[in-house]
């Protein structure tokens, strides 16, 4: 509970934080607005996935397999039926949810938790991935590409556009999902998720539905994620699922959470800055320098959460709020 | 007020309830005893709905409620505060509170409730905003009392309560579910401090292998060579 003038402090923080994100384009020269798409990317997938992790307790280590569904699902649509991802992404978020019903139920419904959920999740996103090699109607493992029209016209319907568009596509759902996780964290939907991270025998002695909340988690969870892949296949237009299911996919996407705060609203949306700025920039300067090192950034991603793990096993942002003054930032998040 | 038939429980192949029997009447503190692994635990939870038996009947109020799922039983008045003070340990001591008192049937008392468990444990209002982990183990046990009060139960299961307590805290727990049972509460006691439960209790079973072996008042009990033999080392 934050005390009225901390919660203010906090608000106004985070609007003036809106304000710049929203007339950076104007100043942003290609390659930051570049590095703003994925940072917001990840917030936005952080937080799909700190629902389930952070609030609920369930590790999931398969979110690629949501993105993918939601990328392949709203691509072939409009690449074989010129269908608009407006629509397509209905059809993603369907798949998504299949998915997540079928693995929600398999765990939640037999008791599947801590260790085997999270390989059950790898599991589903390991043999969807090598489905998708051998499903030639989109690419097999040759790839899926999507049209590329002339770069700079915009065209909404179609999701072909400039940067820019992606830019404020992509900071929408950031936000979106930012007031979302909000909304369920302070709903009694999220005080049943927090009972069931914390101690799920005494939620259910409790008279909490567990395996409904669950399922409503990995739901919300994965309808979330397939968006953030329809979102992927339109900017990037190519997609491969030796890439887009990977393992190291779901990693990325849990990464940020983690080193941002498990469990806290603003904990993806810094884990991205962080991960993504640092990692980044750590690349171009070696680059700079002249010196080349593959899988750079991801020696650095694993130092990051050494050190977070080690110095900060909350996450970097309870330990910066309290440092701002933004509420005690207690373990009751 | 609860009359369980011929409860059968099995884990895979083991037999954890042989065909337990036995009735709770309103108002009334009934004991449960046994050592461990006889099957006390299951038989609570069984009850509770969180473990389904193969056959038998429970009834509550009149109503058959095995097979139920547990949120369902709680739904319906029956309240457990399950072995170990199992609280939500980051949340704070309102919030855990908070929770037990989500249930339908409690949801629109729920703020009185709060106020209701604070005057019956002023520790826990001074230490409201505090996260429960950083409690003492016997203010863990009245946060779990507490929060089970929440849900407005009219019987409530305790799962060993004086389990790893001091004991001047072993006082107060026992104490305290008196004190709820003069207020109408019916209880249903699983202690290894058989003694002083056997002492509360108007009616007392004796589970052994999952079976019930001896049945009778407290006092019955008590003075019971057996009894006295096998639990009080007499």
């Amino acid at each position: 509970m934050h005390a009225p003038a901390q919660t203010k402090r906090a608000a106004i923080a985070l609007l003036i934080l809106l304000a710049v994100l929203v007339v950076l384009p104007a100043v942003a020269n290609a390659y930051l607005l570049s590095a703003m798409v994925l940072i917001l990317y990840f917030a936005y997938v952080g937080q799909a996935w700190n629902l389930m992790m952070g609030f609920t307790g369930q590790l999931s280590l398969g979110h690629s397999l949501y993105v993918g569904l939601g990328a392949y699902a709203a691509a072939a649509l409009f690449v074989h039926f010129g269908v608009s991802p407006w629509i397509g992404l209905w059809a993603a978020l369907a798949v998504s949810l299949a998915a997540g019903a079928v693995i929600g139920f398999l765990a939640f419904r037999f008791g599947i938790g801590g260790v085997y959920f999270a390989l059950l999740t790898i599991a589903f996103a390991e043999f969807t991935r090598i489905g998708f090699d051998h499903f030639d109607w989109v690419g097999g493992s040759g790839g899926f590409f999507l049209p590329v029209k002339e770069h700079g016209v915009l065209d909404l319907a179609s999701l072909r556009g400039p940067p820019v568009m992606f830019y404020y596509i992509a900071l929408v759902m950031a936000v979106a999902a930012f007031v979302l996780a909000w909304r369920l964290r302070t709903s009694r939907i999220g005080y049943y998720w927090l009972a069931i991270r914390e101690n799920e025998d005494a939620a259910q002695a409790l008279g909490i539905n567990t395996f409904r909340y669950k399922m409503f988690a990995i739901l919300i969870s994965s309808a979330m994620t397939s968006l953030a892949g329809v979102f992927f296949a339109f900017y990037y237009n190519n997609l491969f699922p030796e890439q887009i299911f990977s393992m190291g996919r779901s990693i990325e996407i849990i990464l940020g959470p983690i080193i941002g705060g498990l469990g806290t609203l603003f904990g993806p949306v810094l884990g991205a800055f962080v991960l993504t700025l640092l990692g980044d920039g750590l690349t171009e300067l070696t680059s700079a320098l002249g010196i080349e090192i593959p899988g750079l950034k991801q020696v650095f991603y694993g130092i990051a959460l050494l050190v977070v793990i080690l110095f900060v096993p909350n996450g970097i942002w309870p330990a910066v709020a309290r440092r701002l003054g933004f509420g005690p930032a207690k373990s009751g998040r | 007020m609860l009359e369980v038939r011929d409860l059968d429980l099995f884990y895979g192949d083991a037999q954890a309830l042989d065909r337990v029997s036995l009735s709770v009447d309103e108002g009334a503190i009934v004991a449960i005893v046994g050592s461990n692994g006889a099957g006390k635990t299951s038989l609570i939870r069984t009850i509770a709905g969180i473990e389904t038996p193969r056959s038998g009947t429970i009834r509550f109020r009149g109503k058959d409620i095995a097979g139920l799922p547990s949120h369902a039983v709680v739904d319906l008045g029956v309240g457990q505060v399950a072995e170990g003070r199992q609280v939500f340990p980051t949340l704070s001591v309102r919030e855990n509170l908070e929770v037990g008192g989500l249930v339908p049937r409690a949801r629109a008392k729920a703020r009185a409730t709060v106020d209701e468990v604070f005057a019956l444990f002023p520790r826990l209002k001074e230490r409201e905003k505090q996260a429960a982990g950083t409690l003492s183990g016997g203010e863990q046990q009245m946060l779990a009392i507490g929060r089970c009060l929440m849900g407005q139960p009219e019987l409530v299961m305790f799962d060993e309560p004086s389990l790893g307590l001091a004991p001047a805290v072993v006082q107060e727990v026992f104490r305290t579910i008196v004190a709820l049972n003069r207020r109408g509460i019916t209880v249903v006691l699983v202690e290894q401090n058989v003694a002083v439960s056997l002492k509360l209790a108007s009616r007392a079973y004796v589970l052994e292998n999952g079976r019930v072996v001896m049945e009778g008042s407290g006092a019955e009990l008590l003075a019971d060579d057996r009894v006295r033999q096998a639990y009080l080392g007499l």
